[in-house]
């Protein structure tokens, strides 16, 4: 089973220091860079689905030329390869450009699945996957809390989370499904997986060579333009009530009540 | 980078280096474990005393106790430096851990120093997997500076060794699968460097049994075994090198394994000094944080710049025993030496910001200071290590 991780480098929200440049662009240099923590789910599913059925994970980027350093901690954790496509032309791409330079990296790979992370924590707007499956004419499965593959069938099988519990889809492989942090927490490198990240293969392609032309995907050919940022007031502080449960119930009534919402 | 990139970067001569990409992934890999999986253990593993079988089993499974070993045996095939570098970590959070692997590096450098192909066969790959555990057993109650003063004695009997005799002060020796026994197989020899013989004991064999574990003052999760050998018959297929080679054997170890206690003494220091700056940033006096006032900034400021120097004469003393520059035994003494005190003067004065709450176990700097107390002690008190240092000098003078 061949599955592709789509995987991005983002400032460490750890950090504490994400930060927008004056023109509205994400400020790459006022961060370290980590792989997306949604994309790291998504990485663990797929290296539990090749453990469980064999196969090989290759990791697939678009980022700036420093992305190698981010992906070889992704390479570290257990796939097999990566492939980066970086290009002069590609910052301040939108994320309809990210879509089709995905798309187009897709094309020329084998894969059964491709797995993505539902968002991710700098840009968040989680349109790329759902875009990527259109583009390729992908099954789409989201917000997978379970991933059964089916060989004999070529079917996945996925739970979805719904409101009301699971909804359990299944479609034909290749598929795209959008992972949630159900599937399992990700994994920490091992020393010797880190050894290993050194030599394993790290691709890197322009916009030329995955076919794609600058008039569909760069920063020049952005659909999308951040006008402004602001930050939200604070929320009061949060009232915790211990008390036993009769008295506890008591109180959270006469706050409910005192604000009109019963 | 490419696979060809060295591990460590040194000029022989000079000794200069600095840290590969490779050994700054494997450092940071290690801290991360260290701070979400180790520190929220350490306060509990001091205050049980119990070995942290969980915490062993984290190393292992991580391939952390497979650092100090070739890759042919299943290890990491690093060098002293990066096996350093992940005591240091581990040491940060809880000084017990950070030992887990500079015992087992300890213990298994002998067989790496003077084991045949064979041996290292035999015993490597489960070490390196943390399958098993290895210990080093040279001190004895009447032999602990004066090494040459061992009183087990190891007879030749046919195709076997029979050892007799006591050891203390063991780390690992009652956990350990493997413990490296010196015994002297010639009392009377001439040269008082040629009495010991090295050999590996299964703990499993008749005749080896743990007789006391010592209550300590720090490393408490760490256990420190009595050992006692009665008739114990090994093959002399666990001999390690030739007749005589002990002391050797024990002193070419201390060359690699002393920069191990360096290492966990500049983890601690620097564990201690997190702790007390950030203690001095939030705890708030006279209407400020006390990390406003002159006298504390002057102690924090003191306490980076003796774990800072300490850390850099060990690294240097890394990439300049991994090169064969100069003299190794001193190399190995300065480190331990300069990066001990600094451990327990920067533990100290850890205690004094945090003032009372430092004294009680809310904080960890009063474990970490009880800590630190041991790499002034063992693998050669600091009296030892300024004699080695004094006579390579006048050896070279």
């Amino acid at each position: 089973m061949h599955i592709v991780v789509l995987v991005k480098p983002v400032p460490d929200p750890a950090s504490g220091a994400e930060r927008l440049t004056p023109d509205g662009r994400l400020d790459r240099a006022a961060a370290p860079a980590v792989v997306n923590a949604n994309d790291e789910y998504a990485l663990e599913a797929a290296l539990k689905l090749v453990e469980a059925h064999g196969g090989e994970v290759t990791l697939l980027s678009m980022a700036p030329p420093s992305a190698p350093e981010t992906m070889r901690k992704a390479l570290a954790m257990g796939a097999h390869r990566g492939l980066l496509v970086t290009d002069d032309a590609l910052p301040g791409a939108c994320t309809l450009s990210t879509t089709r330079v995905l798309a187009a990296a897709l094309r020329e790979l084998q894969f059964d699945l491709v797995l993505a992370g539902a968002d991710t924590s700098d840009g968040g707007a989680g349109v790329v996957p759902p875009g990527v499956a259109a583009l390729l004419g992908l099954p789409y499965l989201s917000y997978a809390a379970r991933i059964e593959p089916q060989p004999d069938t070529g079917t996945v099988r996925v739970h979805r989370i719904a409101p009301t519990g699971f909804d359990v889809l299944e479609a034909p492989m290749p598929a795209l499904v959008v992972c949630t942090q159900a599937l399992g927490e990700p994994r920490y490198p091992s020393l010797k997986g880190i050894m290993a990240a050194r030599s394993k293969e790290l691709g890197s392609r322009a916009l030329a060579d995955v076919g794609v032309s600058p008039q569909e995907a760069s920063g020049a050919a952005a659909t999308t333009k951040v006008v402004g940022t602001s930050t939200p007031a604070p929320r009061p502080p949060t009232r915790v009530i211990r008390e036993p449960a009769a008295e506890a119930a008591r109180q959270l009534v006469a706050f409910m009540a005192e604000r009109r919402l019963i | 980078m490419t696979a060809t990139t060295p591990a460590t970067k040194t000029t022989s001569s000079s000794g200069l280096y600095r840290l590969s990409e490779e050994q700054l992934m494997l450092r940071d890999a290690v801290r991360v474990l260290a701070d979400e999986r180790i520190a929220p253990r350490a306060a509990e593993i001091d205050r049980t005393a119990e070995f942290p079988e969980d915490v062993r089993q984290l190393l292992a499974t991580h391939d952390i106790l497979a650092l100090p070993f070739p890759e042919q045996y299943g290890g990491v095939g690093t060098d002293l430096l990066t096996v350093c570098l992940a005591i240091e970590q581990i040491s940060r959070v809880c000084a017990t851990s950070g030992l887990i692997l500079a015992v087992q590096e300890l213990g298994a450098l002998p067989v790496l120093i003077a084991g045949s192909a064979d041996q290292k066969q035999r015993w490597l790959p489960d070490l390196a997997a943390g399958r098993t555990l290895i210990a080093f057993a040279l001190t004895e109650a009447e032999a602990g500076s004066d090494a040459r003063a061992v009183r087990t004695r190891a007879v030749r009997d046919g195709d076997d060794y029979v050892i007799d005799g006591a050891k203390r002060f063991i780390s690992h020796g009652s956990v350990a699968d493997l413990v490296v026994v010196f015994a002297a197989t010639d009392p009377s020899a001439e040269k008082t460097g040629r009495r010991l013989s090295a050999f590996v004991v299964e703990t499993d064999r008749p005749g080896f049994s743990v007789t006391r574990l010592e209550h300590k003052m720090g490393i408490r999760g760490s256990p420190t075994a009595e050992l006692a050998f009665t008739g114990l018959r090994v093959p002399a297929a666990n001999l390690l090198g030739e007749d005589g080679d002990g002391f050797g054997i024990a002193m070419r170890t201390f060359e690699r394994s002393r920069p191990g206690i360096a290492a966990q003494a500049v983890g601690i220091a620097q564990g201690a000094l997190e702790v007390a700056t950030r203690y001095a940033r939030d705890r708030k006096q006279f209407g400020r944080p006390i990390g406003g006032l002159q006298m504390i900034q002057a102690m924090l400021a003191d306490m980076d710049a003796q774990t800072e120097a300490a850390r850099q004469l060990l690294y240097r003393a890394c990439a300049a025993i991994e090169a064969g520059d100069g003299d190794p035994a001193r190399w190995a003494a300065l480190c331990k030496l300069v990066a001990g005190d600094a451990a327990m003067r920067v533990t100290t004065d850890a205690v004094q910001v945090l003032g009372g709450y430092g004294y009680i176990d809310e904080f960890a700097v009063e474990r970490m200071m009880r800590d630190a107390k041991i790499t002034q002690l063992y693998e050669g008190t600091q009296q030892i290590q300024r004699l080695v240092i004094a006579r390579s000098l006048l050896r070279h003078a």
